[in-house]
């Protein structure tokens, strides 16, 4: 998979970069007026969630995509995020919303090191073992300290406010702004580090380890950064999940199936692309509901049982996976890469 | 060249795939007149085999009163289905889909039917303006109509229970000041659900004299010897479990392995399913449960269901030998309470389909009394209720059952739970909800909610 990327960068870097900026200029078109013509339900149920599990993606890809490193527990540092928001906003009142963020995502940040220090000694299934320890760890954590829910009964959270500068952002148009605005600053950032001496460090380690450490890369300290970086991408994108999307959530809403969800996404929407995991979010949010809509519009119901077809829709969604998968082994962003380009030299053939 | 056009179709596929989900179903017009009343199901995932007959009791009711009976005073329900697989997140799309109406049926009330929506919606629904109503299982703060206008955790909370369960122990030693010095155990679910009766047991245990021991069992609680051995060491006289799943089954067989009496182990409402006494076989013959949501075939709406729905061919089920069991009966149940609901909004706004205001002022005046019940042919199987903007549990008794082996057998008839002991508690509680979340407290029954 990285060799295609590279031998697509050296084709046509002037093209891609192109390909680039156009999807950025669409998805940003469209996010900056969402709120204008997308109603309530839109915004609730479908760009809010693709939007936030899309910046957990590109915490995911920073670290799969572009350092080669694995990790099975995105949902555990989801969940850090979240927490720690959560305690914030409780206990330390006078930390702006902006602010809270950042040291939340600071805090999941440190953890990700600290669980990522198994990488400079194992690899690859061995690795995405070692991971797994810490979406199991969390999970017990969260239920076994109700200090972290504030002693809820429930052991839930819910965000306590959600302002900014006086502006209420509980309303569905406020918590969309609240994730479009974090997101795109922090997909800026991502686009930033993955072109900078750190993300070719990462690109480089990914493609021969040993090549870049006798380049005089620091392997050890780039695959740590990497790790931290990933997990502050993951922990802000966590407490936007919970606070913005769920409203309230508990250790149980970042299991081992988020975490799941998460590496679909990176693998959907294309390894080592940045918008192509917003792309893979939407897959993942949207198919579910098209197909309950396609059974809905030919009253499949009269037709068949209500339990058969609830799990063939659930059939038909990993078979849709698998076949993209196959087709388009690199994922949505380079569908979308092909297209443009084809479109760019119409009516000749790219 | 075959490469590139296999994914251009790719392309139009998700393109087709995304406008065909960007149309909006919600605003046509095919079952207008109709009153909406959607069901979320989760008839895939870990929970479906409770979620199928449960499910099945639901619709068949609803079928009986839209079919046979022409619908709630002529106004038939629709009922569209949204699967969660008992995930939050499907379930927040579902509302959000549902939340205003659909098709041009509107909305009076809305089921999450799962503990964790039923939170996640807490905030929500009260700026939506959409009454949310979870029979047994919601949160037990949540009986305070000034600080949840919208949230009705209606029949049933786990505090009721646990008074029910200390007042049946009671009733067998022989009175309340006999609970001196017994020994109650209480192995639960580690979760938010089984935690729910920490404070209330604490709370009876210093009212009552006998001894609180809380025993955790962590999910999904297949090896539970540890706990049952230091069941056996505290010298526990009664055990009450409050399960969920394969927790249930194992408890009670390890009871048998280590010796513990099973008819001294009372079980959760949750714990008293056939689900959860058939694994355990023999084990689990005179086992107790605390059951608001009464099994058996022998009421008359049930006799009735059988005779139009069942034998006709139209139930929802495809295996009706569930017809008759608890989850099945607590489909029913919920399907009369909704029903109910209705009818009691129609009196005041007319007999046509209900907006969630309108649902909001119908829960909140729910009032089904024994002659109410006895005529829909319920009696015993659905217990009196009665909402107010105080209280929006309405109930809170329970039946104390056995397991004789192949059924459950009723030993009580309803048990009223000590609300009035909790109450002060709860209210303190909701009271600091409110001002955690700068939420205004209703003054009266008739007053603007914000």
């Amino acid at each position: 998979m990285s060799a295609t990327t590279l031998t697509a960068t050296e084709r046509s870097p002037r093209m891609a970069i192109a390909t680039l900026r156009s999807l950025v200029w669409l998805l940003g078109s469209i996010a900056v007026l969402s709120p204008v013509f997308a109603d309530e339900y839109w915004l609730n149920s479908i760009l809010i969630p693709t939007i936030a599990m899309g910046l957990a993606g590109i915490g995911l890809n920073l670290l799969m995509g572009y350092a080669g490193l694995v990790s099975l527990g995105s949902a555990a540092f989801m969940s850090i995020g979240a927490f720690a928001t959560y305690n914030l906003l409780l206990r330390a009142t006078w930390l702006p919303l902006p602010l809270t963020l950042i040291a939340a995502g600071t805090i999941t940040g440190v953890v990700g090191v600290f669980f990522g220090l198994p990488s400079l000694r194992i690899k690859g299934f061995y690795l995405a073992a070692s991971t797994l320890g810490a979406q199991f760890f969390f999970e017990w954590l969260f239920t076994s300290f109700r200090w972290f829910s504030n002693n809820s009964l429930t052991l839930t959270i819910s965000a306590p406010r959600l302002e900014l500068f006086g502006l209420d952002l509980r309303s569905a148009p406020g918590r969309y702004l609240l994730v479009v605005i974090v997101t795109a600053i922090l997909w800026l950032l991502a686009n930033n580090i993955v072109r900078s001496r750190i993300g070719r460090d990462w690109m480089a380690i990914r493609d021969m380890d040993k090549a870049a450490a006798v380049i005089g890369i620091p392997v050890a300290g780039r695959q740590l950064l990497a790790y931290g970086i990933s997990s502050f991408y993951t922990g802000i994108a966590g407490a936007l999940f919970a606070f913005a999307y769920l409203g309230t959530a508990d250790a149980h809403s970042f299991d081992l199936d988020k975490s799941f969800e998460v590496l679909f996404i990176v693998l959907i929407g294309g390894s080592a692309s940045l918008a192509g995991n917003f792309l893979g979010a939407a897959f993942i949010v949207l198919t579910p509901i098209v197909l309950t809509r396609v059974v809905e519009w030919f009253d499949l119901a009269t037709v068949f049982d209500n339990g058969v077809l609830v799990n063939v829709e659930r059939m038909l969604f990993g078979v849709i996976i698998i076949v993209l998968l196959i087709r388009e082994p690199d994922g949505l962003a380079s569908l979308v890469e092909r297209i443009v380009a084809r479109w760019r030299v119409w009516p000749l053939r790219a | 060249m075959t490469g590139s056009r296999t994914s251009t179709a790719l392309a139009i596929a998700l393109a087709t795939g995304l406008a065909l989900g960007t149309t909006d179903a919600r605003a046509g017009g095919a079952h207008e007149g109709e009153q909406l009343y959607p069901v979320l199901t989760y008839r895939t995932g870990p929970y479906a085999p409770s979620g199928i007959p449960f499910l099945g009791g639901l619709h068949d009711y609803i079928r009986y009163v839209n079919e046979v009976e022409g619908g709630v005073n002529g106004v038939k329900i629709y009922t569209p289905e949204c699967e969660t697989a008992y995930s939050i997140e499907r379930g927040i799309e579902c509302y959000e889909r549902f939340k205003h109406g659909y098709e041009g049926a509107p909305t009076a009330i809305f089921q999450p039917h799962s503990s964790g929506l039923d939170a996640a919606l807490l905030d929500k629904a009260r700026q939506d303006h959409v009454p949310v109503f979870g029979p047994g299982g919601g949160q037990a703060q949540a009986f305070d109509g000034r600080v949840f206008p919208y949230s009705f955790p209606l029949v049933f909370d786990y505090w009721s229970e646990a008074s029910i369960v200390v007042k049946y122990i009671a009733e067998r030693a022989g009175g309340y000041d006999k609970l001196k010095g017994v020994k109650l155990a209480t192995l639960y679910h580690d979760s938010g659900y089984g935690r729910d009766t920490i404070e209330p047991l604490a709370i009876l245990s210093k009212k009552y004299g006998f001894e609180d021991i809380q025993i955790p069992v962590p999910h999904p609680g297949e090896q539970q010897q540890t706990q049952w051995q230091q069941i056996k060491q505290a010298n526990a006289d009664w055990v009450f479990l409050r399960g969920w799943g394969v927790m249930n089954p194992v408890a009670i067989k390890t009871a048998a392995r280590v010796g513990f009496p099973v008819d001294h182990i009372i079980g959760d409402i949750w714990s008293g399913s056939e689900d959860d006494t058939r694994p355990a076989g023999a084990a689990a013959k005179g086992y107790l449960a605390v059951s608001a949501f009464p099994p058996g075939t022998n009421f008359k709406v049930l006799e009735t269901l059988k005779k139009d729905i069942i034998d006709t061919g139209k139930s929802d089920l495809k295996d009706t030998s569930k017809f008759g069991t608890v989850y099945y009966n607590f489909g029913v149940i919920e399907g009369i309470l909704a029903v109910e609901t209705f009818r009691t909004g129609q009196e005041k706004f007319g007999h046509r389909p209900l907006n969630t205001e309108e649902g909001q002022w119908a829960l909140e005046h729910l009032d089904l009394t024994a002659d109410r019940i006895a005529a829909i042919g319920a009696t015993g199987l659905v217990s009196p209720i009665k909402v107010t903007w105080l209280d929006h549990v309405g109930g809170g008794s329970a039946k104390i059952q056995q397991w004789t082996g192949d059924s459950w057998k009723p030993l009580t008839d309803w048990l009223n739970g000590d609300r009035a002991l909790f109450h002060d508690v709860l209210e303190e509680k909701a009271l600091s909800y409110a001002k955690e979340k700068n939420i205004s407290v209703r003054a009266t029954a008739d007053a603007p909610i914000n």
